[in-house]
């Protein structure tokens, strides 16, 4: 990456690409209240999203707003990590993407809620708050699960291992960014292992650290949720209710 | 002032009118998900301002979570609480610092939340960590004795409990 636009837009992909994963739940979730809780975490990501996107729109200064900008790119043009892209698959497996992606945001607000650039300091400031409650309710789960059954420890240590792999790539360095990602590591670490070991679960030693989503080298996964969330925008361009 | 008509007052005081009846008119919209409260008792409306020259009315609020999809019904009905108050030229500005906490409800919203059946929030803690351990009163018998049943409501700004005593679930406006 290389100026404040890459950054922001980076940020405002992973919030809105989020944010359309855990919309997929509603109606679908194990239980209604877990239904309300993940339609309102993608609700508050979604309102990250729209910050984010409409600030970068700015920064760039071509003209594009927040609606140009999620509905008329195509995934080449994604700069989302590539975990948050990743299918919902089984419940334990999407805790363990909330879990891990909110112990990403929160270090990470609260740092841009420091920056020096206001625009980002406010919206970080703001972010942050709900991230708070996002983390808990991942944690919550990933506790509830792991420590569970046989049954679901089993998942949850699956699901653990297979999206671990991912986290790697929202920690790239990148040392001229308003906040350098390879800094909110530490913090990370520090929420996620006394949790996984709260949750009788292993924390994996995988040195596989798939990338590109900051480049726009997505998985196949992505192009199939664009087509889903922005089928609408391209057929009625500008279409508002 | 009943006594006095508008004429025979000082542009000065005019001015101080016409800003305390557009402040009046935006502070009386009623929060349209939480319909006992108003958008000040809220918290969420910041400034009322009047350009003393064209009349213009400048009202700037903050949205309690980034995605609140009531926005954009609260920014309608100030405009139109507004016009029907004399202020047709009304701008309505959303700013999202300082972001909005529960510490800016007021004593009579939150004596409002509680009658109908909403338990206020506790005061935030600094420390930057999300409490989830304090006790919340029942907004119907007053037992301490409650249990989170969700920590996400009917709206991003509540989660759902239930009285252990009386067996009542309620809302709870969650500390932010």
């Amino acid at each position: 990456m290389n100026g404040p636009f890459d950054f922001t837009l980076a940020l405002a992909d992973d919030a809105l690409i989020a944010a359309q994963r855990l919309a997929e739940w509603t109606t679908r979730a194990p239980e209604m209240e877990e239904d309300i809780a993940l339609a309102n975490i993608a609700l508050d990501q979604l309102g990250a999203a729209r910050l984010l996107l409409s600030y970068a729109g700015e920064l760039e200064g071509a003209g594009r707003d927040e609606d140009a900008l999620a509905y008329l790119r195509d995934d080449r043009e994604f700069r989302n990590a590539l975990m948050v892209e990743l299918p919902n698959d089984d419940f334990a497996v999407t805790m363990a993407k909330l879990f891990f992606l909110a112990a990403y945001q929160l270090p990470l607000y609260t740092a841009l809620a420091g920056c020096a650039d206001e625009r980002l300091a406010a919206i970080g400031a703001k972010a942050r708050k709900e991230s708070a409650y996002h983390l808990d309710h991942g944690a919550l789960w990933v506790k509830r699960l792991g420590d569970g059954t046989e049954e679901s420890h089993r998942r949850m240590q699956a699901a653990v291992d297979q999206v671990w792999p991912y986290t790697h790539e929202l920690f790239a360095a990148d040392p001229a960014a308003p906040v350098d990602p390879a800094t909110l590591r530490p913090a990370f670490d520090e929420v996620v292992g006394p949790v996984l070991t709260e949750a009788t679960l292993t924390q994996p030693d995988s040195a596989w650290a798939p990338a590109g989503g900051r480049a726009g080298v997505h998985t196949e996964h992505l192009a199939y949720l664009l087509a889903e969330m922005q089928v609408l925008h391209r057929a009625h361009p500008g279409a508002k209710w | 002032m009943s006594a006095r008509s508008a004429a025979q007052r000082s542009p000065a005081v005019a001015n101080e009118d016409g800003r305390a009846s557009a402040r009046q008119a935006a502070a009386s919209v009623v929060d349209p998900e939480i319909r006992v409260i108003t958008i000040d008792q809220l918290g969420i409306l910041r400034a009322v301002e009047e350009d003393p020259a064209s009349g213009r009315v400048t009202v700037t609020i903050t949205p309690t979570y980034t995605g609140c999809p009531a926005m954009d019904v609260i920014r309608a009905d100030i405009r139109r609480a507004l016009t029907a108050a004399g202020h047709p030229d009304a701008e309505v500005r959303t700013v999202y610092s300082p972001p909005w906490s529960t510490d800016w409800i007021s004593e009579g919203g939150r004596a409002k939340l509680a009658a109908a059946g909403i338990a206020p929030p506790a005061p935030v803690r600094t420390t930057g960590v999300v409490s989830l351990t304090l006790a919340v009163r029942c907004p119907q018998c007053g037992s301490p004795e409650t249990e989170q049943v969700s920590r996400f409501g009917s709206t991003a700004c509540k989660a759902l409990w239930r009285c252990r005593s009386c067996s009542e679930p309620f809302d709870h406006l969650k500390a932010l």
